[in-house]
């Protein structure tokens, strides 16, 4: 026997080498598996299904099971009326290459790459072929999706009426839209009302808004105008976008929006002053690297914070 | 070739494709008899089943699940731990055909004759269940879903592959060339859970030693080789929880040693 071979050593030596053994393993198979596990978590622009919990909550209750996709995909309205097939879905569910934590659905209004190795070894696309298959949420008003979903990671009371108990699709939330005033040409004082037009809430997500084009004296700006409260982020208006590349897109909310904090109260907004007389107090003292030092320091010792 | 020596392992193949191509047909034609995937499913739109491991790491990692997903993992935990046993492994889960594919593969290579011998205990699964969990709980992930090889090659089917197939590939090499039956009989957590699931079950494969000539094929065959260690010894059911009903043992067993047995209570 092999064992003959070895040192004796005594039982209680062999139980603590064990428990190090184990431990060690164990140990170096929570360090590998974890670093892994934080690289997977999803880009930040990741834009989710509608009712999606937040981002967090979204990760740990998915079950990355697909039936929202199949849902979002499987209905007459999805038909392609030339060929008879479902055409291909909004919510995709995410592969190991797509920057989303794999396995969970999300969508992109708009999703133009370059094909990659993947792709070429995959469905033989050739290398720098461009692919299009982005696809905008067309906001359905039964929301097959949301319902699908067995573990609440899509969480139906986010788009039900609390009054009729019915479900509205103007209540959902993946995203806002943004406009790049820069690159619309909208903004340069062309005329284009694309987004405007193909807003599911027409006139009431994005608004034009006129202005004077004071450059020519005689014309207007027909500007369009994103309202923060009611848009949906379906990306719609960026799939109608007629510049190269979409001057109007949809962000998550979190990324898209700041956050004024409690330092500041809309004195004039009844509501507003409700939200600081609901709030807990807490210390509004700003408390950081620059509050630590007088302000004498920076006059009298030139210190740069 | 006989049927009697193929029966089992056709049988499973028809049950993995089947339902495979149900999934598939799910998402792609709409037919409502199997949707979603193996994390969690529909049945005829009303039956939901989902994947208990998965359930664990949700919880691990803080999420609160709806009722249901977790009367889905209530229906599979029982339909394996009353029937089934570990069946999961053979009868449905896609991986094993990838990894049968390599373990026949390095049967007709000999490559068993030419490797050196790589060991890894066969309990590094249970380990892999408890490290999964403290992952999850760690990163607010669920740790195993997000790399399963098992819903990786379920989805790809489904929804379309990526660069996950990489993943499998890579388990198809590692079986072939680095550990005999090396992913579903020593590292994957999920077949860990099926066995512990299924400790119970009244399906289990029976021994016959009087009729066993010991030829050892069904140990050479065998995925879980350690749960076979009655052979020609004694007659007995094969009351290891690693087996995976998968019948290949009784297949190739010409002698009538080998049997699935539905009683097994009753026999203890």
């Amino acid at each position: 026997m092999s064992n003959e071979k070895k040192p004796e050593i005594s039982s209680r030596r062999r139980f603590f080498t064990d428990v190090a053994h184990h431990g060690g393993l164990a140990a170096m198979g929570v360090l590998l598996w974890g670093g892994f596990a934080t690289k997977a978590k999803s880009s930040p622009l990741t834009l989710r299904p509608p009712a999606a919990l937040p981002e967090e909550d979204f990760l740990n209750t998915c079950i990355k099971c697909g039936l929202c996709s199949e849902a979002c995909r499987v209905r007459p309205q999805n038909i392609d009326k030339e060929s008879g097939k479902f055409k291909e879905p909004t919510l995709k569910m995410a592969k190991a290459n797509d920057n989303v934590t794999t396995g969970t659905p999300y969508f992109k209004p708009v999703d133009r790459r370059e094909a990659t190795l993947v792709d070429t070894l995959l469905y033989g696309h050739i290398r720098g072929e461009v692919i299009e298959n982005g696809v905008p949420c067309y906001m359905c008003e039964d929301i097959p999706c949301v319902p699908a979903c067995p573990t609440g990671a899509l969480d139906i009371t986010k788009v039900t009426n609390s009054k009729t108990g019915e479900l509205d699709f103007k209540m959902m939330d993946m995203g806002l839209a943004v406009v790049d005033t820069n690159s619309c040409i909208a903004y340069w004082g062309i005329q284009c009302d694309a987004c405007y037009r193909a807003c599911p809430l027409l006139d009431d997500a994005i608004k034009l808004v006129y202005d004077r084009n004071s450059r020519t004296g005689k014309h207007a700006f027909l500007k369009p105008e994103v309202n923060m409260d009611t848009c949906t982020g379906c990306g719609l208006c960026e799939v109608a976008c007629v510049t190269e590349k979409p001057a109007i897109y949809v962000l998550p909310r979190e990324v898209a929006l700041g956050k004024p904090g409690d330092h500041y109260v809309k004195g004039w907004d009844k509501k507003d002053q409700q939200r600081v007389k609901d709030r807990v107090q807490t210390d509004v003292t700003t408390h950081n690297k620059r509050s630590e030092k007088s302000p004498e320091d920076y006059l009298n010792k030139g210190l740069e914070f | 070739m006989k049927w009697s020596n193929i029966k089992y392992l056709i049988l499973r193949r028809v049950v993995q494709l089947g339902l495979l191509f149900l999934y598939f047909a799910g998402n792609y034609w709409g037919w409502n008899i199997l949707r979603g995937d193996l994390s969690s499913s529909m049945l005829f739109g009303k039956m939901p089943l989902s994947d208990p491991f998965a359930i664990l790491q949700m919880f691990a990692a803080g999420a609160s699940v709806a009722t249901t997903a977790l009367l889905g993992a209530v229906a599979i935990a029982l339909i394996y731990g009353v029937i089934g046993g570990r069946a999961f492994c053979s009868w449905v889960c896609p991986v094993n055909m990838v990894t049968d594919a390599a373990a026949l593969l390095r049967r007709k290579l000999y490559i068993d004759k030419i490797e050196r011998k790589v060991w890894i205990s066969r309990n590094l699964r249970y380990y892999m269940i408890i490290i999964a969990l403290i992952v999850s709980a760690i990163t607010g992930l669920t740790a195993f879903e997000i790399i399963s090889p098992i819903t990786i090659l379920n989805r790809g089917v489904i929804f379309g592959f990526g660069a996950g197939l990489g993943l499998l590939v890579a388990i198809f090499l590692f079986d072939l060339f680095v550990v005999k039956n090396g992913w579903c009989g020593h590292i994957c957590p999920l077949g860990g859970v099926h066995s512990i699931i299924g400790k119970f079950a009244l399906l289990s494969v029976n021994h016959t030693s009087e009729n066993c000539t010991l030829c050892m094929k069904c140990k050479e065959v065998c995925p879980e080789v350690q749960v076979l260690n009655m052979i020609g010894k004694r007659s007995e059911i094969v009351s290891k929880i690693e087996c995976t009903n998968c019948g290949r043992c009784i297949d190739v067993c010409n002698d009538d040693a080998l049997n699935f047995s539905i009683l097994n209570l009753a026999k203890k």
